[in-house]
């Protein structure tokens, strides 16, 4: 109803036009990039690839958080990328209880701690994560929808100051534990190590989460939830258990992104959740939200569009590209790339 | 006599009146009972109400888009933003620089009008594509926009002045201004007028007078055909359409307004600050109005002003002056070893205090939502909504059937 009305709106002559503008701006920028990235050479372009792919990685991690609990309540969870630096922070707080240190620890000794070291700092963060489910959002499931927005923002804020009065507000140094060498791919071109151990790691959450998802009772319960919640609840599936499950799941992948990033870049600070939370988002709707392949697809893009501006146009104007991408998104395709149209409920 | 004492009789059990009436005594007294309560050197916390009446104009405006239609505005900054930019080029020597070569040295008067038209044409053209959206997608719409502009103007490089923006912006002038014991002088008559920093009670006075005027036509517009149609799209986008309401028009006239009253706001702020830096407009200003209208309550004007002082005097009196009363009183107490920072990590209470701006912030977000949702002077028509009270007639059978 709602759609027929608005369609009425903008005459269907306009609305192509609109969509013919977009597509030569794409063009435009398609064409500009290939050639700089034509004069830049392959080994510079291979690099900036490779920290694209690590980038997209950890921004399809946290991603995923926004989208899955999106898809199931609606809701944009702005404290997520906050939880996501929580994971860098807990971690880097856990290292010495590991037996962590930089330095004096390296090669096949790092698997087993750095395992423990994920397990428990997802674990911390999905519980969190859960905890302000409980607090902000499961009261207000059923207040205008405003109200939650803003308890998420409020709740986001806790979440900075919490780290900011633990840890202040500065770079904190993360121990860097991964190999800086550079893995030979032929014809004398190179691919950073890190990148590549930080793309397999991802991909390994990415498709355990998707085989989650398709496979397990809960994932079935988590989709029934999302396509309807009243019908899903008749046919006795546990709503709150499944939302509670979603939150947890989606925090403890935004965990094991923290402590990826905090081993990539080897900085953290308080506030950085802020903005790789909104490039995130940017991400899960770029991709469609609600879609979690989707998501993982974005987060990747993104992640490359990111470093290739980076590397091949100013530094200054990355992050007005990428939210230039999401307004982009929003106006012409706002399911996104993959998204499917979801009914307003 | 009568008719007075009917006016009051029949206002006085209105909070809306009430709280109109209690913040214009107020704001007229203040700078007086500063000053006297101070002994004459209380200049600086009126221009700190002045400053705060600059987030008492955006919370109107924001109050209009959020409260009144219903569409969350989470770049709100970046119309604030356009207007001090905008007043920024037309009144000071900046265009000279530019590749332009000729300055502007628009007065006052006319900027601040030129500033609200050039934010609400930004807005304009924002929610004209966009206002079709599903209302979530609208919030990370303007929430891009404002990461943007910030961002679009430190890196204009000439056009801006880059990173440390633009100084040296022409100040109001009138062709005369009063003085008086309030500023510690005698009576009188002061030709040519210039507002500088060394005269804030006049920036205060011309705030208030800023802010009465836009009470007033927000006022009006509540009352209008335009506002009972806000207030329809916000109920039911669906059924107001249905009945006739052109919705994109009406919401794009909401989203507009706001922008206009953020842009208004954002020129007499870089009058006042007589310098722009694109710094000082990211999201935690946005963030901050937004909560100054929930606070107070959403789509109640009187309310969003009331949020607006209360925020402000916790966030820019409060909280930055209790670092230092914190130390005070660890030191009072004998508690000296809390004020010194240890190697432990622990930076001394002041630093805790200080640090915990954000904890505080969001407690209050949250707190509200949760505890108060109506906010502390609630819009009648919006408490029903939001507390989720069934009509009378409608709750009394279900009590029946228990």
């Amino acid at each position: 109803m709602v759609q027929r009305l608005r369609a009425s709106v903008i005459s269907t002559p306009t609305a192509s036009l609109i969509n013919l503008v977009g597509l030569a701006i794409v063009a435009v920028a398609l064409v500009a990039t290939a050639q700089r990235v034509y004069q830049g050479g392959a080994t510079y372009f291979f690099q900036t690839l490779g920290f694209g792919l690590a980038q997209g990685a950890i921004f399809a991690l946290v991603a995923l958080g926004y989208t899955m609990v999106y898809g199931i309540i609606e809701l944009i969870n702005f404290a997520h990328g906050d939880v996501f630096t929580l994971g860098a922070f807990v971690s880097l707080a856990l290292m010495p209880v590991f037996g962590l240190n930089e330095g004096r620890i390296s090669g096949a000794a790092l698997i087993l701690p750095l395992l423990g070291l994920f397990v428990v700092t997802m674990l911390i963060c999905a519980l969190v994560n859960v905890g302000i489910e409980r607090v902000a959002y499961r009261p207000l499931r059923h207040a205008p929808r405003l109200a939650p927005l803003i308890t998420a923002i409020g709740m986001s804020a806790l979440l900075e100051g919490v780290m900011n009065v633990w840890r202040g507000p500065f770079n904190l140094h993360y121990p860097d534990f991964l190999p800086s060498t550079q893995i030979p791919i032929g014809g004398g071109v190179t691919i950073a190590a890190k990148a590549v151990m930080v793309i397999v790691v991802a991909v390994v959450l990415m498709v355990s989460l998707t085989l989650f998802v398709n496979r397990s009772k809960l994932g079935k319960a988590m989709r029934a939830t999302a396509q309807d919640r009243d019908a899903a609840q008749l046919m006795g599936i546990d709503i709150n258990r499944t939302i509670s499950a979603t939150f947890f799941i989606g925090a403890a992948l935004a965990g094991a992104a923290g402590i990826i990033y905090g081993l990539y870049y080897n900085s953290v600070q308080a506030f950085d959740g802020f903005q790789y939370g909104l490039y995130a988002f940017t991400a899960a709707v770029f991709g469609g939200i609600g879609n979690i392949p989707g998501a993982a697809l974005g987060g990747i893009l993104i992640g490359v569009i990111y470093s290739i501006s980076d590397g091949y146009f100013t530094v200054s104007w990355t992050q007005v590209l990428v939210f230039a991408i999401l307004i982009f998104v929003l106006v012409f395709r706002p399911t996104g790339l993959l998204g499917m149209r979801v009914p307003e409920k | 006599m009568t008719t007075v004492r009917n006016f009051v009789r029949s206002n006085v059990r209105n909070p809306n009146a009430v709280a109109y009436f209690l913040m214009a005594v107020g704001a007229l007294f203040f700078p007086a009972v500063v000053q006297f309560a101070t002994g004459g050197s209380g200049d600086y916390l009126v221009g700190l109400a002045a400053d705060g009446g600059i987030y008492m104009l955006m919370a109107i405006g924001l109050n209009v888009v959020v409260g009144f239609a219903g569409l969350l505005d989470l770049g709100y900054a970046a119309f604030f933003a356009i207007g001090s930019y905008t007043y920024a080029l037309v009144a000071s020597n900046h265009l000279g620089v530019t590749p332009i070569g000729h300055s502007l040295h628009v007065p006052f008067w006319i900027a601040l009008f030129i500033g609200m038209f050039v934010a609400a044409t930004a807005g304009a053209l924002l929610g004209a594509p966009t206002l079709r959206l599903r209302g979530d997608y609208l919030a990370i719409v303007t929430l891009g926009f404002g990461e943007i502009v910030p961002r679009v103007f430190r890196n204009a490089g000439i056009w801006t002045g880059g990173v440390p923006g633009i100084s040296a912006l022409d100040v109001p002038t009138l062709p005369g201004w009063v003085q008086g014991p309030w500023v510690g002088q005698d009576f009188g008559w002061v030709p040519d007028f210039r507002f500088t920093s060394a005269n804030l009670t006049a920036y205060y006075m011309l705030m208030i007078i800023l802010i009465a005027f836009v009470v007033i036509l927000v006022h009006n517009l509540y009352n209008s055909r335009l506002g009972r149609a806000w207030m329809a799209v916000r109920e039911d986008e669906t059924a107001a359409a249905a009945s006739g309401v052109n919705t994109v028009s009406v919401k794009l006239l909401a989203f507009s307004i706001g922008a206009a009253t953020s842009g208004f706001a954002g020129a007499f702020y870089g009058a006042k600050l007589s310098y722009v830096s694109s710094e000082n407009f990211g999201f935690i200003v946005s963030v901050t109005v937004l909560a100054m209208v929930v606070l107070g309550g959403m789509g109640n004007i009187p309310g969003a002003m009331l949020g607006a002082i209360v925020l402000y005097f916790i966030l820019f009196w409060l909280l930055p002056n209790a670092p230092g009363q914190m130390q005070g009183l660890a030191s009072s107490l004998g508690l000296d070893w809390l004020n010194q920072s240890n190697p432990n990590g622990w930076p001394g209470i002041g630093e805790v205090v200080s640090r915990s701006k954000y904890v505080i912030f969001g407690l209050i977000l949250v707190g509200i939502m949760l505890l108060r949702p109506q906010g502390l002077l609630p819009s009648q028509i919006r408490k029903q909504e939001l507390t989720h009270e069934e009509p009378e007639a409608l709750a009394a059978p279900r009590q029946l059937q228990a």
